[in-house]
């Protein structure tokens, strides 16, 4: 028999993860998961407020306890396992870098809007330089070529960064659009490559073994599939397909739907689910994060959800710009009472 | 009215684009343009608009020193750091649009009286010009616990100077919502966007202010809005200022949507980012040429404190 082919999970159920709770991980529970992920053999474990160090904001929502708590927090019970953090050019800083690297932090995840890669070379430099592993990310992959992909990978590259994922931000793709994306990149460049999936047409598993027959080794996952929009590629499910594949992940499977069942789901708010709010999202291809900042903005004007997702479609948003979304709705809320008001609408 | 003679540092864009705004300011006349590269359109075009130019940079200027008072720099941030000091020995007023920041950061129509005197002021950002002022009228109405904005752009717009040092721009705008804005604690975002056509600039500005009347507050915000009009006519709200309970607190939290459209002199319009850089360099010029012109603006008074 061949060998085995390994496959790198980073677990971010303690940071793609704090979406679906709002970003109100406590240091206690942050310890209890990570500790149970290091002990059921997780490579990267990933703490950072959802949208990255120095998400913490109105725009992105207030974490509840300091970046600065809950990495020390991690870093305190993480033996066996790398101490990950993710950072967003544009809204944490290299200050945010170096903070978490003395707080034990080994890789970084940098990533951008899938154009716009070289808005990541200083942070990329400078956790390398600061001899971390650099995972460069290409969010809302869906919206770029394989072309593109492929050319903006090679930038990262450049840059000096250990692996480029395709990022399904919104749950778009599909196994066909996730073969040519991860193919181009693979062709491109020489370092690692991986894939991110996002659950909203149900796809994240199977994108996630589709990157795989393209070569893919790096793949990113949330315990009970926690994450925003319809959550991430669940990393229990992941495990139990890739082991039935022959594939080598180095995680305990009983372990790891141990820390899910018995771990994490007591902390969730709410079941993790594709409702139609995170379906629109999959379909029209919006940005997972703005979920429950479309929901909450949707609910206190009075609008329908889907709308607003419609329209921030329509104006072409990219990750961070959740500010966009109370205005949407406040705006359609005008609109509607405009309708409700006009003759022409009593008349009919 | 005597006009105030200015010299243009930089023939690229933003240096061309300042051409066309101070041709028709009443108070402020171009007189030189300054480049390195003697085939760029910049200096074609000032040449074309009766303006001296030289392709000597910083040396072909200081040539020809007696043709003017005031100097706008819109080179990069390392070549300012080189201009200053020669500048400063010849006696030249700068106008920084670099994020050099050799100079005190000031604001139109907020702090520039503050630095009455200084031989090099810095304009801070596009995100602070286009958001540090409400931040102020904000905290004229009350105080300003925090401040955050959301700076959104068109890719197209950010050059290769912002992307490769896009931190400059978010710690700089940050503490100018502090310094500036009056804010105790500032943060700011910028994101950039590249769908097409492009959009136009949008900045999304959070206050948490302490409990204050929401008139007062709204009319010190709208008057604010009309000021900078009157230097940046595409500058708008684009929603009516949202002012509610900060959950749990005895505190307000503001919300500004403002739209940033450009004059489309030489830049393109979606790029407010950039425009309403240039047209503060003019306003800030123009008050600048006010001083000098009533002999208020004493050089040296920076280097007397001393």
């Amino acid at each position: 028999m061949s060998e085995q082919i390994s496959v790198h999970i980073l677990d971010s159920t303690l940071r793609d993860g704090s979406h679906a709770l709002s970003h109100q991980f406590t240091a206690e529970q942050v310890a209890r998961v990570a500790r149970g992920l290091d002990q059921a053999g997780i490579e990267m474990i990933e703490v950072s407020h959802g949208d990255g160090l120095g998400g913490s904001t109105v725009t992105y929502g207030f974490s509840k306890q300091s970046e600065l708590e809950l990495l020390e927090a991690a870093s305190s019970v993480i033996e066996r396992g790398k101490l990950a953090v993710l950072l967003l050019p544009g809204i944490g800083t290299k200050d945010d870098l170096k903070m978490a690297r003395d707080l034990g932090a080994k890789v970084a995840q940098i990533a951008t809007h899938v154009t716009e890669a070289d808005v990541a070379q200083q942070h990329i430099e400078l956790a390398k330089s600061m001899g971390m592993e650099v995972i460069g990310m290409l969010m809302l992959s869906h919206m770029g070529s394989p072309e593109k992909i492929a050319e903006q990978g090679k930038l990262m590259e450049r840059y000096g960064a250990d692996v480029v994922l395709v990022t399904d931000s919104a749950g778009a793709l599909l196994p066909p659009t996730v073969r040519e994306r991860v193919r181009a990149l693979r062709d491109a460049i020489q370092i690692g490559v991986g894939f991110h999936g996002h659950n909203n047409l149900s796809m994240a598993v199977a994108n996630s073994i589709i990157a795989i027959e393209e070569g893919a080794r790096w793949l990113d996952a949330c315990t009970c599939g926690l994450g925003a929009g319809s959550g991430n590629t669940p990393t229990e499910v992941l495990v139990a397909v890739l082991d039935k594949l022959g594939y080598s992940s180095g995680i305990d499977l009983w372990k790891i739907m141990d820390v899910a069942e018995d771990i994490v789901r007591p902390i969730m708010q709410k079941p993790v689910r594709i409702g139609k709010a995170s379906l629109t999202m999959g379909y029209a291809g919006v940005y997972s994060s703005f979920l429950l900042h479309a929901d909450k903005a949707a609910e206190q004007f009075g609008v329908d959800p889907r709308d607003v997702l419609v329209e921030v479609g329509k104006r072409g948003a990219v990750g961070g710009q959740e500010d966009i979304l109370v205005e949407i709705a406040m705006t359609l809320a005008q609109k509607n009472a405009e309708v409700e008001a006009s003759p022409s609408r009593r008349l009919a | 009215m005597e006009q105030i003679r200015a010299a243009i540092l930089g023939s690229g864009n933003i240096g061309t684009d300042l051409m066309y705004k101070l041709k028709r300011s009443h108070s402020l006349r171009p007189t030189i343009m300054a480049g390195i590269i003697p085939e760029s359109e910049g200096l074609a075009r000032a040449r074309q608009q009766g303006l001296a130019i030289t392709t000597d940079g910083i040396e072909g200027l200081l040539n020809k020193k007696d043709s003017f008072e005031l100097v706008f720099d819109a080179t990069t941030a390392s070549a300012h750091k080189q201009h200053a000091p020669m500048l400063r020995a010849a006696e030249k007023i700068a106008i920084d649009l670099t994020p050099a920041a050799v100079g005190p950061y000031v604001v139109p129509l907020v702090n520039l009286e503050e630095h009455v005197g200084e031989p090099n002021v810095n304009l801070v950002s596009c995100g602070g010009q286009a958001t540090v002022p409400l931040v102020s009228a904000m905290r004229s109405a009350s105080p300003v616990e925090y401040a955050e904005i959301v700076a959104t752009i068109a890719s197209k717009s950010a050059g290769p100077g912002t992307r490769q040092n896009i931190d400059e721009f978010t710690d700089t705008t940050a503490r100018g919502l502090e310094r500036i804005g009056g804010a105790s604690k500032g943060k700011a975002i910028i994101v950039l966007n590249p769908a097409e056509p492009p959009i136009l600039m949008r900045n999304t500005i959070y206050g948490i202010v302490e409990e204050s009347d929401p008139e007062e507050l709204r009319k010190s915000i709208e008057e604010m809005v009309g000021r900078i009009q009157e230097y940046v006519p595409g500058y708008r709200l684009r929603a009516k200022p949202l002012i509610e309970d900060f959950p749990g607190r005895q505190q307000k939290k503001v919300t500004l949507y403002v739209e940033v459209e450009g004059a489309g002199d030489y830049l393109p319009q979606y790029a407010g980012n950039l425009d309403i850089m240039t047209s503060a360099a003019v306003k800030v010029g123009e008050e600048i040429g006010k001083h000098l012109r009533a002999g208020t603006w004493e050089k040296d008074r920076s280097e007397a404190r001393l």
